[in-house]
């Protein structure tokens, strides 16, 4: 897409955004509160689908516009996190699922009548080391029954299917532990009690939970792709995922830095305004190239992908650099800000914590080491 | 229902606005520019009708080059087409001579209804409706906090300081409407990615049959002769409370006729 193009997205969805002033996501924050109608508001406008193509009543775009709109949308201070996995979630049944499944489910999501952005993959003893999950579905004649407990799965509550990934054949029954793992699409709708969502209280204002899955009863058109490989349909999606929530972080450190600067402008202590410390400047600054190198990296990731020629080295260190830049921006901002940094009504110790988050999820940082160690630079691995 | 609203560039009234001292018009090039907010409610009201009534939607801007910025955004809205009239001629125009410029572009389009916006921020003046109804021989229904189109009628409650004058005219008519009548939506990802595909015409005063002669800073009926700085804020009135500071402050109130 030209710059113009993409120019315009941004200024199309900064305007929305912008629409949801700092005491919206205050008062979402200090209750714990699903941000309902600005999700809704980015649904109606078309903003949560353009990742889905045409054909199916999406926008048709890639990565790389996909990536630019969660960007501006976090750069206005709002936060992505209650509805992104609407964007991406549905990637794996768009690579994966059958023509049925397709037909059913995407033109429903796209038209925001469906919400598929829970994704249930950790498990309290399987955290970065997935394969060792041991949620099960054990096959049936008419389908699957799924017995098992997950950990941090985010949005059940305001999603209507879930995206399960369970054991098929035991880990000491498969010739590389990656395989024997298979990908499920879950109608939480029609599940009942089989699977119950209990919320965790975080530091963040964010919906998710420990779930509990007792004899869910799954049809055999509920699993998506091929049985056995659910993990490599996994990965192409969570390339996708690394990739937009690198994005968030870029926008996230844009505000930060915005929001800071300005504040140095203003703040006059010892006679001059603080930001004429190079104290006080040279945090932001360098932030603010840290933020930079991590939007290019990001660039190539998103172009990478859209050619389909992702590798999920570009993906991870975009989401590693990009995560790092916007803690380093968020602790200028909180030094810069003083006292006032503290203060809810300034907003900066809200997005400090919500900017945490990105250092330790969707994938560790370390975990990101680890893969450079041992895939790039030919190390051994932990 | 063919409607026409007529959509004005004007700098974002939310940043410092200029006068352009070489010649007293409003400095345009160096302004953040917007569409006129007022005008985003009749574009609203214009959409509403529609998609209820089926027809068309078309935008009508006089404006420089740079106007395009508000026709795209009235066409990612949802209005089907735009028709702007631009040429250097018309820089420095007065109302009067604006709405000649305007009236001419509207003999030329097919429509059951004008609407605009009650004021534009620049100039504040609300009187382009006014002009229009009388060069087109046209009913006004100026100040619309709400509008209903049944059959061939537009019925309008024009918004008063005390309440609201029920009005009543036959099409095609000029509605103004003010910034109670709706609430304008925002340009959705698919009206941004249409809006560049939907045409656009430009035409000059000699498409519209106008002579140059005729608008323009040096026939305008009105001029800027100077123009001042706003004077910086005053001190302010200090209410020195010793028990009859409540009262104190009511007489203050009052002395400024704002209770
Ligand atoms: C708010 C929130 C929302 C989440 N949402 C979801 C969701 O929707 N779906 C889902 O499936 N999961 C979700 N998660 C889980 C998230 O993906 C995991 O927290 C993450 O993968 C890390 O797993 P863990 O917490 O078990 O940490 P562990 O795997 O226990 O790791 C703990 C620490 O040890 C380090 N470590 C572990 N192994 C190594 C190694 N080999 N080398 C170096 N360091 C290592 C890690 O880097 C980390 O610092 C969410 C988590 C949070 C906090
Ligand atoms: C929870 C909390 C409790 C508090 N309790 C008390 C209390 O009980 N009593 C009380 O009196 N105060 C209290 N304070 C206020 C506290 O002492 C001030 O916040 C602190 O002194 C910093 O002042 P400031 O917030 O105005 O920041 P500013 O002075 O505005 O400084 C902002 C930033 O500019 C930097 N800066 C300023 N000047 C320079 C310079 N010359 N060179 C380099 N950098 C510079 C600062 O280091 C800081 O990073 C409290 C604050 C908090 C957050």
């Amino acid at each position: 897409m030209a710059e113009t193009d993409l120019d315009d997205l941004r200024a199309g969805v900064r305007e929305l955004a912008s629409s949801f002033p700092a005491e919206y996501w205050r008062r979402c924050d200090a209750a714990r509160e699903y941000p309902e109608e600005f999700v809704r508001a980015l649904t109606d406008a078309g903003w949560l689908s353009v990742l889905i193509p045409e054909q199916y009543g999406g926008g048709g775009l890639g990565l790389a516009e996909a990536s630019v709109i969660m960007e501006e949308i976090n750069s206005t201070g709002a936060s992505t996190s209650a509805c992104h996995a609407q964007m991406y979630t549905m990637g794996a049944l768009l690579r994966h699922g059958s023509d049925a499944q397709k037909r059913s489910y995407l033109p429903e999501i796209a038209a925001g009548k469906l919400r598929l952005q829970a994704f249930a993959i950790t498990e309290p003893d399987a955290g970065s080391d997935t394969t060792r999950i041991t949620t099960f579905a054990r096959r049936t004649p008419e389908g699957y029954v799924v017995n098992g407990r997950k950990m941090w799965i985010s949005r059940v509550q305001h999603s209507d299917l879930m995206l399960l990934l369970a054991r098929t054949t035991p880990r000491d029954q498969v010739a590389r532990r990656t395989e024997g793992l298979s990908l499920f699409l879950v109608d939480l709708r029609a599940a009942g009690s089989a699977v119950r969502a209990e919320p965790i209280n975080t530091m963040v204002n964010h919906e998710t939970n420990a779930v509990f899955i007792d004899d869910l009863v799954l049809p055999a058109d509920a699993l998506v792709g091929v049985e056995g490989q659910g993990f490599r349909h996994v990965l192409s999606g969570m390339n996708a995922e690394r990739i937009l929530l690198a994005s968030e972080s870029i926008g996230d450190a844009r505000w930060f830095l915005d929001t800071a600067s300005a504040y140095a402008r203003d703040r006059v202590v010892f006679g001059k305004p603080i930001g004429d410390n190079q104290g006080v400047s040279f945090p932001l600054a360098r932030a603010w190239a840290d933020m930079q190198a991590a939007s290019l990296v990001r660039d190539r990731a998103a172009e990478l992908f859209d050619r389909g020629e992702t590798r999920g080295t570009d993906a991870n260190v975009a989401k590693l650099l990009a995560s790092e830049a916007a803690w380093a921006a968020a602790n200028a901002a909180m030094t810069t800000l003083g006292g006032y940094g503290m203060a809810a009504e300034y907003d900066v110790e809200r997005k400090f914590r919500e900017s945490r988050l990105y250092l330790v999820a969707p994938v560790s940082n370390n975990l990101i080491l680890d893969h450079i160690a041992g895939h790039v630079l030919g190390l051994g691995r932990g | 229902m063919n409607i026409v609203v007529l959509v004005k560039q004007v700098p974002d009234s939310g940043s410092e606005r200029k006068l352009d001292p070489a010649d007293n018009t409003v400095a345009r090039a160096a302004a953040d520019n917007v569409i006129n907010e007022m005008d985003e409610y009749a574009i609203e009201e214009a959409l509403t009708i529609k998609e209820a009534q089926g027809g068309e939607v078309t935008v009508l801007t006089v404006g420089p080059d740079s106007a395009t910025d508000a026709i795209r955004k009235a066409l990612s809205m949802g209005a089907d087409k735009a028709v702007h009239v631009v040429d250097d001629a018309i820089h420095g125009s007065c109302a009067v001579q604006t709405s000649a410029v305007i009236a001419a572009a509207l003999g030329q389009m097919e429509y059951d209804l004008v609407m605009c916006g009650a004021e534009a921020t620049d100039a504040q003046l609300s009187v382009m409706p006014a002009l229009l109804a009388e060069r087109l021989g046209l009913p006004q229904l100026s100040g619309a906090r709400k509008v209903t189109i049944e059959g061939g009628t537009a019925k309008v409650e024009r918004q008063t300081d005390g309440g609201f004058w029920a009005l009543e005219a036959p099409l095609p008519a000029i509605i103004s409407t003010w910034d109670t009548i709706n609430e304008p939506r925002y340009p959705s990802f698919k009206g941004i990615m249409a809006a560049k595909k939907k045409p656009v015409e430009t035409r000059s005063l000699a498409d519209l049959g106008l002579d140059a002669g005729s608008v323009g800073l040096a026939s305008a009926t009105s001029k800027v002769l100077d123009f001042a700085g706003r004077p910086p804020k005053g001190e302010g009135v200090k209410v020195t409370d010793e028990g009859d500071g409540a009262q104190k402050f009511v007489d203050y109130l009052a002395g400024q006729k704002i209770v």
